[in-house]
């Protein structure tokens, strides 16, 4: 849904803000899209759905119902298939939200942030603190065990106290899993002018470095586990659909600048490929209505491709990369003959920040948090 | 093509002339308008520093390389053949200048009527005075609105005792009198003592490679004649050729069938290389050789760097890039080297910064090569005490052209650095900046004198690495641009040098590695330590940037390591995204280099190397 109400100081994503929405359209495309792909796909079962944007829970249930009901109609949806919608506090009030349950979310995640209205003021949110408490409150009510909650650390100006009492704050009143982001500061957005004019201090590198290690330490004594670099989770609460990216499974993006990883078998194709829907909500209309999906790039990924985004995704989790899910790309040329050998991957091992045994290759705790420096080096060894 | 018949100009009517200047007092522009005024070269608006053929020459606005043109004018009913020489004004080839000079009887002096005399005003002054040239002093640039001719004519009686009325004032932009200085030629400058008659005597003043002729010499004779077929020997080679064509540049080559004394021009005599054509050279008919013209000096350069290709699969294109660009200019020397760091390449000696900068540009233009350079360093020299090293260089005094070959304090008695003699020319309201910046360059002062009432000359010693790199521009910078500078080699000085090496991780960065002297080794080395950790990209452990002498670290600094290094977000939209930048980076890892464990950038040496005003 690629919509919201207004743009947050600090996004850059593909999101619109506009008067009126028509949303009886908006609907009737993305329903016709989901189709579409479903059947180039051929795919038999889907596992998991992500209601992403803009802000989606701006749209109505119906349409929401009507694009799992397209998705049900079109392959298997499971009954307990995860289905997630992304929330606002400013729009998820309990009656709203039994709504969208009814409709079939079952999974809900809610854009937080901060827990300071100072910090959220500067942030450009449309809420308060006190109002996001309530909506996770409402949330947990209606999705038990099943809500999640977004929070940013390394805002302009915030200290390392500031950050644990925000922390602490939030481990007050989630549900059983957080999303904790560096907040990126990125070019064209308002927040990175007011860094680059002076307005607002840059945050060290070294505080950034600290925060993370501070968010994740707590979280892990208070009984998380860190399944991925941005992503906790207790009690099993995981996220079953954001997994499938980090294992490169296929998955298929419907919507304005939705991105999707693929065979499209009903065309008779055999490879994955890496596909992007049509940026722009009106021209992406259009695509949909004359063609029945709006897929504006789509680029065969080579094996060496897909193996490098298996490789630098799942390097992600705490997992990693199995011997089996390796094997399923490259059948031929095993983990342990890429990277069991003498070479960078042997040497990073020695310094302690990998682990490749009978689990497959995985990142240690400290290597996790430098993981980019890690990369370049594996996928020079791996191109070799 | 017509072949000119050069006999109907007696000796008397022919007049051998220069135009000296400082920079950017008007010196082409003039040349530009007498060859127009002599119907040379038709009068249009485009004729613009015709005579500089150079790309970087013209974009630059200065003259590299000496050209000629000869002149054809008609003055009270008589034909004259003036030849004008061409003559490069920057400080770094003064050679040619002098070369140039000896090929005439008489020079034009160009002086800014609102700059007045400067630095090199008075250094070309010296040249043209040392070698008995008439004078005819000219003053320029009468047109603009600051200009004040009578207070440089003053200038120019006090310091070079000419009668003020000898002056002419004009506008060579314009075209203001430049008629009266082609009169003025005429009239004032004698026509060459020489004699047709005589056996062949030609010096040779300048040399250019076409790819189908072969090497085109311009020549000055000094007595007899040559014509195609003539058999001549180089007395500098000793090599013997034959001559293909002679003939006149006006400016460009016109055939002749002839060329007698006291004219210039050019020949092509099936020499392949622009070394077998040296300035200052003599040539003479087989088996009648002559007393060589004085003067010839074999090329000295006065900086040296290392030029090394980006990657090593480029070395073959570099060579030839550099083959072809030395074909026309033979004061650059070229030796090969190499760095263990940076593989094989070469070291080229310069005859100034200004001429290594234009050699890189013509490098990057014409060829379309991108290179390393290494810093500029002089020739230091050391005399050997160590028995072993006298043994292995075969002599007792050695000139150290790369850091690594630096010998041990231990083996020497005694270190030596080369030192010029510098001219500089400023209104007294710098004189106090300048002495700074001049004490703070290791100089002593010679001499100081005022040559009007607001200008003053200062002449100091200094060592020649501490101008090498940036006073021109420090100069220039405090002093709003009014100070001028020149300088002439002054021999070796005795000199406390040391090599400085810079350490990563414990481990020396060859490139880097420099001879200084000592008092400036800590300033030096605390910079580059600076810079370094700047270029630098952090890595997963802590990186010690040192500079040493020897065992002892004079200055450190250190880069921490990254603690968090992974991008927050990673979906569906940002996948591709990412694979682009992490392949970006991939590729870039196999342009480092490895220094011990350390990961540097290609580039973080040209950036650390590069003069802060190139930034």
């Amino acid at each position: 849904w690629p919509y919201c109400r207004k743009r947050c100081s600090y996004c850059n994503f593909n999101t619109y803000v506009v008067p009126a929405v028509d949303e009886a359209a908006v609907r009737a495309c993305l329903v016709r899209e989901a189709q579409t792909l479903l059947r180039l796909s051929q795919v038999h079962s889907v596992s998991s759905i992500f209601f992403g944007g803009g802000t989606p829970s701006l749209a109505s249930p119906g349409t929401v119902a009507a694009v799992l009901e397209a998705v049900a109609a079109a392959a298997h949806l499971p009954a307990g298939a995860e289905v997630t919608l992304e929330a606002n506090p400013s729009s998820t009030s309990t009656s709203r939200l039994a709504g969208f349950r009814a409709a079939g979310i079952n999974r809900l995640s809610i854009g937080v942030q901060s827990l300071d209205d100072a910090e959220l003021r500067m942030l450009g949110r449309e809420h308060t603190a006190a109002e996001a408490g309530k909506a996770v409150e409402a949330a947990r009510g209606l999705f038990p065990g099943r809500t999640s909650i977004d929070l940013l650390f390394g805002l302009p100006g915030q200290s390392r106290d500031a950050w644990s009492q925000r922390l602490e704050a939030a481990l007050g009143l989630c549900d059983d899993h957080i999303s904790l982001y560096q907040l990126t500061l990125e070019r064209g957005t308002a927040l990175a002018a007011q860094v680059r004019g002076g307005a607002l201090p840059a945050p060290p590198q070294d505080l950034l470095a600290d925060m993370y290690q501070t968010g994740r330490t707590v979280l892990v004594a208070t009984g998380f586990r860190q399944y991925e670099v941005s992503n906790f989770a207790r009690k099993g609460a995981l996220s079953t659909h954001n997994l499938s990216y980090w294992r490169a499974d296929e998955y298929i993006g419907v919507g304005p600048g939705a991105h999707g990883r693929f065979v499209p078998r009903g065309e008779g194709g055999c490879s994955r490929e890496a596909r992007v829907q049509t940026l722009e909500p009106v021209a992406w209309m259009r695509e949909v209505q004359s063609q029945g999906h709006g897929t504006r790039s789509r680029m065969v990924l080579s094996s060496l491709e897909q193996l490098e985004e298996l490789l630098s995704l799942g390097l992600r989790t705490d997992e990693g990369i199995t011997h089996e899910r390796w094997r399923h790309f490259s059948p031929q040329l095993s983990l342990q003959a890429v990277f069991g050998v003498p070479g960078e991957a042997r040497a990073l091992q020695q310094q302690g920040w990998l682990v490749l045994d009978s689990g497959g290759l995985r990142c240690t705790w400290a290597g996790l948090a430098v993981l980019d420096s890690l990369l370049p080096d594996l996928l020079w060894q791996l191109q070799r | 093509q017509e072949k000119l018949d050069m006999s109907t100009y007696p000796v008397e009517s022919i007049r051998n002339f220069s135009i000296i200047a400082h920079v950017d007092h008007g010196k082409s522009t003039l040349a530009d308008r007498l060859l127009e005024i002599t119907g040379t070269i038709s009068k249009t608006d485009r004729n613009k520093q015709v005579l500089d053929k150079l790309q970087v020459e013209r974009e630059r606005g200065i003259t590299v390389k000496a050209q000629s043109a000869s002149l054809f004018y008609n003055h009270e009913g008589i034909n004259y053949l003036l030849n004008l020489i061409d003559t490069p004004g920057h400080v770094d080839f003064s050679y040619e200048v002098s070369r140039s000079l000896s090929a005439c009887q008489g020079v034009i002096l160009v002086v800014d009527a609102n700059e007045g005399i400067q630095a090199q005003t008075v250094a070309n002054f010296y040249l043209a005075f040392e070698a008995q040239l008439s004078i005819i002093p000219v003053i320029n640039k009468i047109d603009l609105k600051n200009a004040d001719p009578e207070r440089v004519e003053k200038q120019i009686e006090k310091l070079f005792d000419i009668p003020r009325d000898e002056c002419i004032r004009i506008s060579a932009k314009q075209g203001t009198n430049v008629d009266k200085v082609l009169q003025k030629v005429i009239e004032k400058i004698p026509p060459p003592q020489c004699n047709t008659a005589d056996p062949l005597k030609a010096l040779v003043f300048d040399s250019t490679f076409d790819h189908y002729r072969g090497v085109v010499a311009n020549i000055a004779l000094f007595g007899g004649e040559i014509a195609k077929g003539h058999k001549i020997v180089s007395a500098h080679t000793k090599k013997r050729y034959e001559v293909n064509e002679v003939g006149i540049l006006t400016p460009n080559e016109q055939p002749t069938h002839k060329l007698y004394a006291g004219q210039v021009g050019y020949l092509i005599a099936g020499m392949k290389e622009v070394a077998e054509a040296q300035i200052g050279d003599t040539l003479f008919l087989y088996k009648q050789p002559v007393e060589p013209l004085p003067g010839f000096k074999s090329v000295k350069p006065m900086v040296f760097a290392g030029m090394y290709p980006i990657d090593q699969t480029e070395y073959n294109n570099l060579k030839s890039a550099l083959e072809r660009l030395t074909l026309n200019d033979s004061s650059v020397t070229v030796h090969r080297d190499s760095s263990l760091a940076l593989g094989a390449g070469w070291r080229l000696g310069f005859l100034g910064l200004l001429h290594m900068e234009v050699f890189n540009q013509r490098l990057e233009q014409e060829y379309n090569m991108s290179v390393i350079l290494t810093a500029p360093t002089v020739p230091y020299k050391a005399v050997l005490s160590s028995a072993k090293l006298i043994k292995e260089y075969g002599k007792d005094q050695i000139t150290i052209i790369n850091p690594a070959q630096f010998p041990d304090k231990l083996s020497v008695s005694e270190y030596l650095e080369p030192t010029v003699l510098g001219t500089i020319v400023t209104p007294h309201e710098y004189i106090g900046k300048i002495i700074t910046l001049c004490q703070d360059r290791r100089a002593v002062q010679k001499d100081m004198l005022y040559i009007d009432e607001n200008r003053v000359m200062l002449k100091y010693l200094f060592p020649l690495n501490e101008i090498v790199v940036d006073f021109y521009d420090a100069l220039k910078s405090l002093s709003s641009g009014y100070a001028s500078f020149d300088y002439e080699d002054a021999g070796y000085q005795s000199a406390d040098l040391i090599k400085m090496d810079i350490l990563l991780n414990g481990n020396p960065v060859e490139e880097l590695a420099t001879v200084i002297h000592s008092d400036k080794a800590y300033a030096a080395g605390k910079l580059l330590c600076e810079r370094l950790k700047e270029t630098i990209p952090r890595q997963l452990f802590e990186i010690a940037i040192q500079a040493a002498i020897g065992k002892k670290i004079i200055a450190r600094e250190t880069l921490k390591a990254y603690r968090k290094n992974v991008v927050a977000k990673c979906y569906g939209g940002d996948i591709t995204r990412r694979m682009k930048l992490l392949k970006r980076q991939a590729e870039g890892k196999r342009l480092m280099r490895k220094i011990g464990n350390v990961e540097v950038p290609r580039d973080a040496f040209i950036r650390v190397l590069k003069r802060e005003t190139d930034k």
